[in-house]
């Protein structure tokens, strides 16, 4: 709640409109016990005084009466008739929302018809027509701009209700035996209610608006009773004469209206679960680069080579420090695996080579990328933006989410081709053709115009694997490219993929969780925990003789086809946050050999020739 | 055969498509083609099968969140009321494949675990503390979890509230869709043992569907192989993937990645599934299989004895 309100209270605005609408809030709350001359009592002999005359501070009115005390009881109302209809229409519009969108079919269907009716409307005449028909009282002016306001609440609630109502929690609270009405009340509603209440407070304003409205033209309160809307309209014919009778109601609704809206943008913001991470701006183009110690001069080994390579994510006052000094390489022709759990920093090391970690909260804070004999962490988005998708290209995870879905394939291609390249467009399209031929889709031309989702998984690989070949890159980081797919399907790709860079002489940078993967692609692979390499070397080697106790004990808990039934080894306890690392090794706390040294001081990645292991108790000699 | 934890009889479902306003609705989706098996008390019977096979409508109905176009489910003998989760509460229980989507951002753990104990046995609530603690204590939870709410936990602690969550139900039958497939490996061998330990020490009897051929033979006694809706094989857990019948078995089992062994595309013929709204005749599989003749695009094959125990659908199964 504290940090709701602090988020609240950092938009000035927001801050501004909550002051303003509590003072009117008091005030009117105040009103019955200030010292205020009868809001009715006329007194013709003093009409149209003008304000800061005695006795009426605000002035007077047409039969003479007070205007300030008119203004305070006036305001009381007009805020009690909007509140209350905001109240009954989000009662009523959020009901309606979420019988519709729970029980779907033809309920929903039947309600949302109904409500579409309701909306045809404009909204002023419905609410004209509803006075017309009740009579005109202030009473049934409440229900009319409630009743115009239910469709507004009704869609909004359903749409939310519609995807909670297909989520796993609704199907478990079924299945522990909770009827259709418990469901309603105890599973969806609380979590509609927090977009009930910001619905609410963005419409609040509006509906006072509109019951002053209806004043205004005398279909609300009734003389003598005074609201903001009826003052205004009796005010109407000495606009000229007397214009502080309109202007002082006039100030009060825009007063209120403006701060309530203010106020319930603020709300709005401030509970966007987006917001709660602090990056209230969108991402920059290209990750900050903000490191504290020089990098390092080392030259350049193979194709891509990153050295001491450090990402942490800085989110409030913790730091989360995802990668903590990696340095790997990758020969041309080579595919290097990259092999680690979630939360390892195994992909965030992957975006960070070209600058695409989400900035803020991402900052590379040390170390350096060499491509090409140049530093990519100091080169300027214009030069990383060239080599993005040209020199070193990507495949990631779900093709379905990189892809665009409203662009043909073939299109998308073009546009990776010739946003690199001045070549026309039919020659982009050629080369597109090639490459799908390349990757071994059928029908090759016909595919060129299909529409992301009309391809299976599979597919939609293949062409996120045709897109990242489309420049003849020399470094592709594929990130878990097979994960999403089914095992037939997994099987090609991972064949397509050892064939490209056979034929080609493309470095792969290979990322996964899955060791039979990496046995079955990879030429080296790097082992990661914690945001850094425990150990690295030739796979068959790592795979045969695991070094550091992490994999070894990795490597056993994946069960392999043909060992039939089994207990499984596991590992106790879970990996580390990395925002408040144990100092010394990581893995230490999860590990069978650790002693009290592991957890002392720093633990260097140490072995000769490829073989590498950052261990003091290894289990296999790295000589 | 009264030992008998499940029996499935010709248990089928189609999804019907909108109808055209002038013509005759289309004939809708077959997801699951009739199907029928038993799974004797104690046994651990694996569902294997790629997207699209129908494992999740076949465990849905199975758990009566989905009502079955044809066929019966009966449970230890009793027939539950078709599509009403309340009767098969008691009798069956699903643990969801992403643990923390399955539970309730807005509610303690508490409240999650009181949520079967009260509905399905109205339990009083110091019952209900005793009880809940029994679960937490067998599942390896601390009791300081259950004020805490779900975001708090991570995927492999949130999976054991969800195995919690179906044991509180005391239910003959676990349906497990994909319990493991969102957790780290590392702890997803930890939730397998658990698993394994709690059908020990409680006699229950799991259903376990998975993608990962691997993780199925470890811990399945049996193992059903499934394509386009339909049972392609079955057979014990230790033979299937060693000695498969099926083409498609064959297919599976060499595709899945194994360390030592070569990078090989096992098939290079057209990967797509068939048409779900327009099915082929004959075997489904048959566009795909190196093996299939004539017969296999004009006949459906039946599920056929074959060997010992090992029951396939093939016109041409493979001989050892």
């Amino acid at each position: 709640m504290t940090a709701f309100l602090k988020l609240l209270f950092r938009n000035r605005l927001a801050a501004m409109g909550a002051v303003v609408i509590a003072s009117i809030l008091v005030l009117a709350i105040l009103t019955p016990l200030l010292p205020l001359p009868e809001p009715n009592v006329t007194n013709t002999a003093d009409r149209f005084q003008r304000p800061f005359t005695e006795g009426h501070l605000l002035g007077t009115d047409h039969l003479g009466r007070d205007l300030l005390s008119r203004l305070l009881w006036g305001t009381r109302l007009s805020l009690a008739v909007g509140i209350a209809a905001a109240f009954v229409a989000a009662t009523i519009g959020s009901a309606i929302g979420i019988i519709a969108g729970y029980y779907g079919g033809r309920t929903d269907n039947l309600i949302m018809r109904g409500v579409d009716m309701l909306m045809a409307f404009p909204y002023i005449l419905l609410a004209l027509a509803i006075v017309a028909a009740l009579g005109p009282g202030l009473l049934n002016a409440l229900i009319a701009v409630a009743a115009v306001n239910i469709p507004f609440f009704a869609r909004n609630i359903r749409g939310i209700t519609v995807s909670l109502a297909g989520r796993e929690f609704v199907d478990a609270a079924r299945l522990a035996g909770k009827g259709h009405a418990s469901i309603i009340l105890t599973e969806v509603l609380p979590n509609v209610l927090p977009v009930i209440v910001i619905a609410m407070s963005t419409t609040v304003g509006w509906m006072i608006l509109e019951t002053a409205g209806l004043s205004f033209l005398g279909l609300g309160s009734q003389p003598p009773q005074a609201d903001l809307g009826s003052m205004l309209g009796e005010a109407r014919a000495a606009l000229i004469t007397a214009p502080h009778t309109s202007v002082v109601p006039g100030i009060m609704i825009f007063l209120i209206v403006m701060s309530v809206n203010l106020l319930g943008d603020g709300v709005r913001d401030a509970l966007d679960p987006r917001l709660k991470s602090g990056a209230l701006s969108r991402p920059r183009a290209i990750t900050q680069v903000d490191r504290t110690s020089p990098a390092p001069a080392t030259p350049q080994k193979g194709v891509l080579d990153l050295q001491e390579l450090e990402t942490q994510f800085h989110v409030g006052p913790r730091v989360y420090r995802a990668v903590g000094g990696v340095s790997l390489h990758v020969e041309p022709g080579e595919c290097l695996g990259v092999i680690g759990e979630s939360g390892s920093g195994k992909s965030v090391t992957a975006l960070s080579v070209m600058g695409l970690v989400a900035s803020p909260p991402g900052v590379i804070t040390g170390g350096a990328v060499k491509f090409g004999g140049e530093d990519l962490l100091g080169a300027s988005y214009e030069s990383l933006r060239r080599k993005r998708g040209d020199k070193v290209a990507y495949i990631f995870q779900d093709p379905l989410a990189t892809l665009h879905p409203l662009y043909k394939v073939g299109d998308q291609m073009i546009e990776a081709i010739q946003s690199h390249h001045k070549v026309s467009k039919s020659k982009a399209r050629a080369r597109a053709l090639e490459l799908f031929e390349a990757v071994r889709i059928p029908n090759p031309t016909s595919r060129l115009d299909n529409y992301p989702h009309e391809m299976s998984g599979g597919m939609r690989q293949r062409v996120g694997i045709a897109m990242a070949m489309v420049n003849d890159p020399e470094v592709i980081i594929a990130d878990e490219p097979t994960t999403a797919l089914d095992v037939t399907v997994q099987a090609q790709i991972l064949a397509l993929l050892d064939d490209l860079r056979r034929e080609r002489g493309l470095a792969i940078v290979f990322i996964t969780h899955d060791f039979g993967v990496v046995a079955q692609l990879c030429d080296r692979i790097a082992v990661m925990y914690a945001g850094r390499i425990v150990e690295e070397g030739p796979t068959a080697a790592v795979l045969d003789a695991p070094a550091h106790p992490y994999t070894a004990r990795l490597i056993a808990c994946v069960p392999e086809l043909g060992g039939g039934r089994r207990r499984l080894e596991a590992i106790p306890g879970l990996p580390p946050v990395v925002d408040n690392l144990p100092e010394g090794c990581a893995f230490a706390p999860r590990c069978a050999k650790a002693t009290p040294d592991c957890q002392r001081g720093e633990i260097a990645l140490e072995g000769a020739g490829a073989r590498a292991v950052r261990c003091i108790h290894p289990e296999e000699a790295v000589a | 055969m009264s030992d008998l934890a499940l029996k499935v009889t010709d248990l089928s479902k189609t999804f019907p498509l909108a109808k055209p306003l002038f013509r005759a609705a289309p004939p809708g989706v077959r997801a699951v083609r009739p199907m029928s098996f038993d799974v004797p008390k104690g046994e651990t019977l694996g569902i294997v099968g790629e997207s699209g096979c129908g494992k999740s409508t076949l465990a849905r109905m199975l758990v009566g969140l989905l009502t079955p176009t044809t066929g019966h489910i009966q449970i230890a003998g009793a027939k539950p009321d078709l599509g009403d989760p309340a009767a098969f509460g008691k009798l069956i229980q699903y643990v969801f494949q992403d643990p923390i989507s399955s539970l309730n951002p807005r509610k303690t753990i508490r409240q999650i675990m009181e949520a079967p104990l009260r509905q399905l046995y109205g339990m009083a609530r110091a019952e209900r503390d005793t009880r809940i603690a029994q679960i937490f204590d067998s599942v390896n939870l601390r009791e300081e979890f259950l004020d805490r709410y779900p975001h708090e936990f991570s995927g492999g602690q949130a999976q054991r509230i969800g195995i919690a969550r179906a044991l509180a139900a005391a239910p003959e039958i676990i349906v497990l869709d994909e319990p493991v497939s969102a957790l780290d490996v590392s702890v997803q061998a930890q939730v397998l043992n658990l698993l394994a330990d709690l059908r020990r020490e409680f006699g229950l009897t799991y259903l376990f569907i998975s993608h990962d051929l691997a993780v199925v033979e470890a811990v399945s006694d049996r193992v059903v192989v499934l394509y386009f809706g339909a049972v392609v094989e079955i057979g014990r857990a230790e033979t299937i993937f060693n000695a498969p019948k099926h083409p498609y078995t064959k297919l599976l089992a060499d595709s899945a990645p194994v360390v030592g062994r070569p990078l090989t595309a096992p098939e290079q013929k057209g990967t797509e599934l068939p048409d779900p709204l327009n099915p082929p005749p004959g075997c489904a599989f048959a566009g795909r299989c190196p093996r299939a003749t004539d017969i296999c695009r004009r006949d459906d094959p039946a599920l056929t004895l074959m060997g010992d125990d090992q029951f396939a659908a093939c016109h041409h199964p493979i001989e050892d």
